[in-house]
């Protein structure tokens, strides 16, 4: 079976090849059949590549330790849906993963927009054909998935954090993200290639901007949550260089996201969304050099990891491809339209880029810098969550701010006047919040109070944008008010979905701040029947209890909760002996209350063998907010990302037009 | 040979086939040129454009404006160029489509 794979692998690559070479020269030829052929090439490559993850997926199941990389992470009595996920809980099948996304994404993407821009089209192919080249070249020559060994009896198992449901959907919402980057990056490419810097390659990758960009954030907030539940340190995001490379092109693309409208509006920032859209495909790229390599733990990972200068040389080679694209076309991208007004929604939308680029320049360089003291100076640096704190206050909390009031400034030119009467209700709710707040005794983090009162004032300004949208329509058309609310959404649905991303955004600023600012903890050792108390809940250690599941030995500390007077029931923490993998795994207790959105997180830190448990908890206020905050997020994103017929049709027109004209240009 | 090995060229040879579809499909074209927007194409392409931008934000700053998101002064401030630039985008096209460069039509 490994022959069929590694078979497979090999057509891919010679597809993604000729979709590079074939279609290069078909654009710079102006050959059609030749443009069409390497399209075609590109289909196939997820037809073939398609084949080689069914390849692996069969041997997971089928237990084929003949496989090298089933073997290293699979084992016969591992559950049927961690024998799916250790697809990608190794080198090999992740960059399989990466290759079968990007072949998906690039033949959808192409797919769809190649009747409207068939010119741009020809360009964008090699371009995909250019990147798929890069990754199957990795997989067929440096590091496949396809070796085979004399089979063992067992094999390895998985790593027991990865044994976890979080960890079956995490990373491919997070490569969904990371890969569908480099569709609006071929795009951009394209662009600058065929010097055909007109709007049909933002038009065109649009939606596939919004749904990678939606997929890094889920994939984010899923790792998140696993982090909270598996790791048992207590927290959700540790500033880890793993995490942060997914953050930082997340960043990237949420300024593209907002950049690209202002060019859509007005026409002006061109070279701005070139470099952006370059800069968040480079930066997963990043992210995968520094997931894969494992450069991260050790920088002489280089010598260790087979794919590490590899990824270096793909990632220098995207950096300068992009930039001289860019530099090249400079002259094409220039405008003439100029920021007429520093108080305008161009402007809030560039301060707010500005703040979300420096934001993730910060993260880079607290990330690459102990990769590059190692490498420079031969020196060791930790760079630690203070610093990351410190740049998340400093460009979050504008940001945050910015979110209220950009969207409710005039494009162009805004008068003081006007603004000081848009914004009088939303500030007074955000100063009488911070009012409230340190009337309720909350005024002990000043920072929390900040991150309060702006996210009031946000959600402020979020509820009156509605609820003026749907009576300006209501006296317009004299619907009731669902029916306005509903056709106010359903045909601005790019503004409208944008508002509730935003709401989503607050209520994870709310659950951030509330869970770090105000948290609590305690620990110590406990005997059965000794307490501990915490902000007001009482905790009982009742007893140790011992079972086995399907792959690990659970051991399992039971302690009742009570709170005043109340008896809350029972919460359990522990550890999972998993034999096969000869690891021990920390299982966290958690009681979550879903009406403050509190959480009572038990942590059994040392389990003795005379049976007493040394704990640690946290009550951790309003941090199921977080969580809240990925629901809204999909709902928004869902929202903008509907189909609107109106809009479709208004491009069809257009660019029917313009195909009819080409069409009649290349028969001429 | 193994089975797996055979499967493998046969989706090679597969491939290959879809690869050559429009070869095989077209073997000897009227015309193999790509479909490409000449220059005035591309320059009324791009009037179109300006013309919807200009538009979507006419109406936009419309419905800001009843919805009272956008004050009277700013609203006055802001219409009379949103106009100005959609007049200038719909005679752009026009001239095009007569087949008039615009740089010419301007300088006539």
């Amino acid at each position: 079976m490994a022959d069929l794979g590694r078979a497979a692998l090999l057509v891919t690559l010679g597809l993604s090849l000729y979709a590079l070479v074939g279609g290069g020269l078909a654009a710079a030829l102006g050959r059609r059949r030749l443009a069409d052929s390497a399209r075609n090439a590109l289909y196939a490559s997820f037809l073939s590549t398609l084949v080689a993850a069914v390849v692996l997926v069969v041997g997971f199941v089928r237990d084929d330790f003949s496989l090298a990389y089933v073997a290293g992470h699979s084992s016969r009595d591992l559950p049927l849906q961690y024998k799916i996920s250790a697809f990608w809980g190794g080198q090999e099948g992740s960059l399989l993963l990466w290759l079968l996304v990007l072949t998906a994404y690039a033949t959808l993407a192409v797919w769809f927009a190649h009747r409207r821009a068939r010119d741009l089209v020809a360009w964008v192919t090699p371009v995909l054909g250019g990147i798929a080249v890069g990754f199957t070249w990795l997989l067929v020559a440096v590091s496949s998935p396809f070796d085979t060994i004399a089979a063992p009896a067992e094999g390895n198992g998985l790593n027991p954090s990865l044994q976890n449901p979080y960890m079956v959907a995490h990373p491919v919402f997070l490569y969904l993200g990371y890969v569908g980057l480099a569709v609006p990056f071929a795009f951009a490419m394209g662009a600058l290639l065929s010097g055909r810097t007109d709007e049909r390659w933002i038009v065109a990758t649009r939606r596939w901007t919004i749904v990678a960009w939606t997929a890094l954030g889920i994939g984010q907030l899923l790792g998140a949550h696993w982090a909270y539940e598996e790791v048992g340190w207590g927290g959700y995001y540790a500033w880890d260089p793993v995490e942060n490379a997914a953050l930082m092109p997340w960043l990237a693309a949420t300024a593209f996201l907002h950049s690209v409208m202002i060019q859509e509006k007005r026409g002006m920032l061109r070279v701005w969304n070139v470099t952006l859209v370059s800069l968040a495909f480079c930066l997963s790229l990043f992210g995968t050099f520094l997931t894969r390599s494992g450069i991260v733990s050790s920088i002489h990972s280089f010598t260790q990891s087979s794919i590490g200068p590899w990824f270096l040389g793909f990632i220098v080679l995207a950096v300068v491809f992009a930039t001289a694209m860019i530099w090249l076309r400079l002259p094409q991208l220039r405008t003439t339209a100029r920021l007429e007004s520093l108080v305008s929604r161009e402007a809030a939308f560039l301060y707010n880029n500005l703040l979300l680029v420096a934001l993730c320049l910060t993260i880079l360089w607290g990330t690459a810098w102990p990769i590059v003291s190692e490498a420079v100076r031969g020196e060791t640096v930790v760079v630690g969550r203070p610093y990351y704190d410190f740049f998340l206050r400093i460009f979050g909390l504008p940001l945050l701010l910015l979110m209220g009031i950009g969207p409710l400034i005039a494009w162009r030119r805004a008068s003081l006047r006007g603004l000081a009467r848009v914004f009088a209700w939303p500030a007074g709710i955000a100063l009488a919040t911070g009012i409230a707040l340190i009337a309720f005794g909350a005024g002990s983090s000043i920072l929390g109070l900040i991150a309060y009162s702006f996210a009031a004032f946000v959600l402020a300004t979020i509820t009156l944008e509605f609820a003026r949208g749907t009576s300006a329509r209501r006296a317009l058309t004299g619907e009731s008010v669902p029916t306005a609310f509903g056709r106010l959404v359903g045909r601005n649905r790019r503004r409208y979905g944008g508002y509730v991303v935003h709401a989503a955004i607050v209520l994870l600023a709310i659950g951030v701040a509330g869970s770090s600012a105000y948290d609590s903890v305690v620990e110590g050792r406990l005997s059965p029947g000794e307490s501990l108390a915490v902000a007001g809940y009482t905790l009982t250690f009742r007893e140790l209890t011992e079972r086995d599941g399907p792959n690990a030995t659970e051991i399992r500390a039971v302690l009742d909760v009570r709170r005043g007077g109340d008896d809350l029931g029972t919460v359990q923490a522990g550890k999972n002996a998993y034999s096969v993998e000869q690891q021990v795994s920390n299982e966290v207790g958690i009681r979550s209350d879903p009406l403050t959105g509190e959480d009572l997180f038990v942590i059994a830190e040392q389990v003795r063998d005379d049976g007493t448990v040394y704990f640690r908890v946290f009550v951790k206020p309003l941090v199921n907010l977080i969580w809240l905050a990925g629901l809204v997020f999909v709902l928004g994103a869902l929202i903008t990302l509907w189909p609107d017929a109106r809009e479709e049709r208004r491009l069809a027109t257009r660019y029917a037009s313009a195909h009819e004209r080409a069409e009649k240009h290349a028969t001429t | 040979l193994t089975v797996w090995l055979l499967l493998g060229a046969a989706l090679a040879v597969v491939v290959v086939v879809v690869v050559a579809l429009p070869f095989l499909r077209e073997p000897a074209p009227y015309s193999d040129a790509l479909d490409e927007l000449d220059p005035a194409g591309r320059e009324l392409l791009e009037a179109e454009e300006a013309r919807d931008r200009a538009l979507a934000a006419l109406k936009e700053l419309e419905a800001d404006h009843r919805g009272g998101r956008i004050s009277d002064e700013d609203y006055r401030a802001v219409v009379g160029a949103l106009r100005r630039d959609a007049g200038e985008a719909l005679r752009a096209i026009d001239r095009l489509q007569e087949g008039t460069p615009v740089g010419g039509a301007k300088s006539g």
